[in-house]
């Protein structure tokens, strides 16, 4: 019981990390049908930033790298993404993974490819005791950031004027000029709101792992990325829904699976991946087809 | 099968395949003119080019962005160095091989095709289901493919060595075998852009709905070009392996994958003149960076550019090139023959 208790808790925990990263991919997918590889970058200069930031008190330390991500992202969508707004989505895609590679091997170059070991929140690292369950802190600390963050989201879509001209961008940008929505803006700020994701993942992700390297982002970036696609493409809670599945998906294949095929679990996600998609291919939580009309 | 625009003269009609040739042609007789670095480097190039040419058959044509080439390089790779390995040299490296492979020792040239069609039956085989998808879901369900394929060969030790290197391939790619297939592969994918496959596939990456009205059995198009495009791809897999007498498999993951695509787009996606600019264009640009970072030495004056360069480089002229034309370098365009048109 106990054991069902922690895997269950692990598994949320996992899922929440993906969540806020798919999150921060699928804001701006709504938007510009762009898939922002270099999310993943961001996050990775979340976690330096950190490390630079770090003799500050811990509150200060916080706010300034989120700060740093988020100029980061606004200022990678000015000069990268603003050009090719209108170019298909392949090439958008191929110029994300350029400016992720290119923001990568700059760190390589600066600070050097070897990880980092990074000591941040030690205390997060202890257990908590609840009635018999020992739960270690951090994993609390991160459901509950996803919460409230989720919830103040939320929040900010649904009931504030700049929300909801944010979903109806996403929902059908051309319509949404049309009637008044100011692109440019409505695109920045979504950057700068995906930027503050990706400070929280690193933030999350570094204390959890305790390591930081150039590449520390890729991994993330592509567990969010098929989220997105497989939570339903353009709908924000089908990205945070796509997320906490596949955490819970990873964590159970790697409880599940019997010892000697443990080391292929990447095959099976994989594999169930593909299933659920020949099944849904307009994504598991979305409700009608999205099929362009003619 | 019949062909458009089949009036006006043999040459004329295969002028863009026939100039791309010559461009490669031209390049090789500089390489001989040159060193055996040089040679070396631009098999290297050729070697991408197939592999891009390949990616293009499938990607150009139907416009969906796959990941999933890479594993059709992996396992034709491995078939090629299960069969044509020395004997000996296999017992010693993999002797829980399957026994059948374990004592068998076949000529390079007939290893090579047999690997490559062993990948493209995979494709089809694969190609089946995954092809009903579209747009992005087609592109993460490659994906998912490539991470398959990478973590069986990369955990399935006694078969592959698992995450080590795998030595002892014979290297017996040069200058001149990569030119002639790169050369063929250009044909190749010429004569299918051209073929009523070809069109009736550009058809559908133009406006499905559309193009399912004309009668044109989508599914079947793309599995078409995905298998054909599989062979390309996998003999270039398997030329890379035998070009270094090694197999990482990571050689076969990531870095390959998104570099053979940014290739291509950096080419531009639509033509076949840019997926073969594209990849002499990058490796130039590779190869140079690579040589700053090695050391210059001007008279008594030496530099040395810092490691990490190159790819910091590369990316940096990638973007600059897809922001400011981003259709690609050839945007679309074939070269076209140079003189007054006879028609």
């Amino acid at each position: 019981m106990s054991i069902l208790f922690q895997y269950i808790l692990d598994a949320i925990s996992v899922g929440s990390l993906y969540a806020l990263a798919a999150l921060g991919i699928g804001l701006i997918f709504g938007i510009m049908r762009l898939i922002n590889f270099a999310h993943g970058e961001f996050i990775m200069v979340g976690g330096y930033s950190l490390l630079m930031l770090s003799s500050l008190w811990s509150p200060f330390m916080i706010i300034g790298s989120c700060f740093i991500v988020i100029i980061l992202a606004i200022f990678a969508e000015k000069f990268a993404f603003k050009p090719i707004r209108t170019a298909d989505p392949a090439t958008m895609l191929v110029t994300s993974v350029a400016l992720s590679f290119f923001i990568q091997n700059l760190f390589v170059m600066i600070v050097g490819a070897r990880p980092k070991g990074i000591n941040i929140f030690p205390r997060l690292m202890k257990h908590v005791s609840f009635a018999e369950y020992r739960i270690p802190g951090l994993h609390i600390v991160t459901i509950a950031v996803t919460c409230i963050l989720l919830i103040i989201l939320a929040f900010f879509l649904k009931r504030t004027n700049f929300g909801i001209q944010m979903r109806a961008a996403a929902e059908d940008f051309e319509t949404a000029r049309y009637l008044g929505v100011r692109a440019n803006l409505v695109i920045s700020v979504s950057f700068a709101l995906s930027g503050l994701l990706a400070a929280i993942v690193a933030i999350l992700s570094v204390a959890q792992t305790g390591t930081l390297s150039p590449r520390m982002g890729v991994q993330l970036v592509i567990i969010a990325f098929i989220s997105t696609i497989i939570g339903g493409m353009g709908s924000l809670s089908g990205a945070v829904l796509g997320g906490f599945f596949v955490g819970i998906l990873i964590v159970t294949l790697q409880v599940v699976l019997p010892e000697e095929i443990r080391a292929f679990w990447k095959a099976f996600v994989f594999g169930i991946i593909i299933l659920v998609l020949l099944m849904r291919p307009q994504g598991l939580f979305r409700i009608g087809a999205k099929e362009e009309r003619v | 099968m019949s062909f458009r625009n089949f009036r006006s003269g043999t040459l004329y009609f295969f002028w863009p395949a026939i100039s791309l040739s010559v461009i490669l042609i031209l390049i090789s007789i500089i390489g001989i003119l040159c060193s055996v670095t040089m040679q070396r480097f631009i098999s290297d190039a050729f070697i991408k080019v197939i592999i891009v040419v390949g990616l293009y058959i499938f990607i150009g044509n139907s416009g969906i962005i796959s990941f999933g080439h890479a594993s059709f390089m992996t396992i034709a790779a491995y078939m090629s160095a299960w069969l044509t390995m020395p004997v000996a040299f296999k017992k010693l490296i993999l002797p829980l091989l399957w026994p059948f492979f374990l004592n068998l020792q076949m000529n390079h040239y007939i290893g090579l095709i047999i690997a490559a069609i062993i990948a493209s039956i995979f494709a089809f085989v694969v190609g089946i289901p995954l092809m009903r998808l579209s747009g992005l879901a087609a592109s993460i369900a490659t994906f998912a493919l490539l991470s398959i394929v990478y973590t069986i060969y990369g955990n399935w030790d006694s078969k592959t060595y698992g995450q080590g290197t795998l030595v002892g391939l014979d290297i017996y790619v040069n200058l001149s075998l990569t030119l002639l297939i790169a050369i063929g592969a250009i044909i190749f994918a010429f004569i299918y852009q051209e073929s009523r496959w070809g069109v009736a596939l550009r058809a559908s990456r133009e406006d499905e709905v559309a193009a399912k009205a004309c009668g044109i059995s989508i599914v079947s198009q793309r599995i078409i070009a995905f298998v054909l495009s599989a062979f390309i791809v996998s003999i270039g897999g398997v030329l890379r392996g035998h070009f270094l007498g090694t197999l990482w498999i990571n050689d076969y993951y990531l870095d390959l994958t998104f570099l053979s695509i940014a290739m291509l787009v950096v080419g531009g996606i639509h033509s076949l003149a840019g997926a073969v600019l594209g990849p002499l264009i990058i490796s130039s640009l590779l190869e140079l960076l690579r040589l700053l970072e090695v050391g210059m030495t001007f008279g008594s004056f030496s530099f040395r550019a810092p490691s990490g360069l190159r790819e910091t480089g590369v990316a940096f002229v990638m973007l600059l090139i897809l922001i400011f034309r981003p259709s690609g370098i050839m945007g679309g365009n074939e070269i076209s023959w140079p003189f007054k048109s006879r028609s």
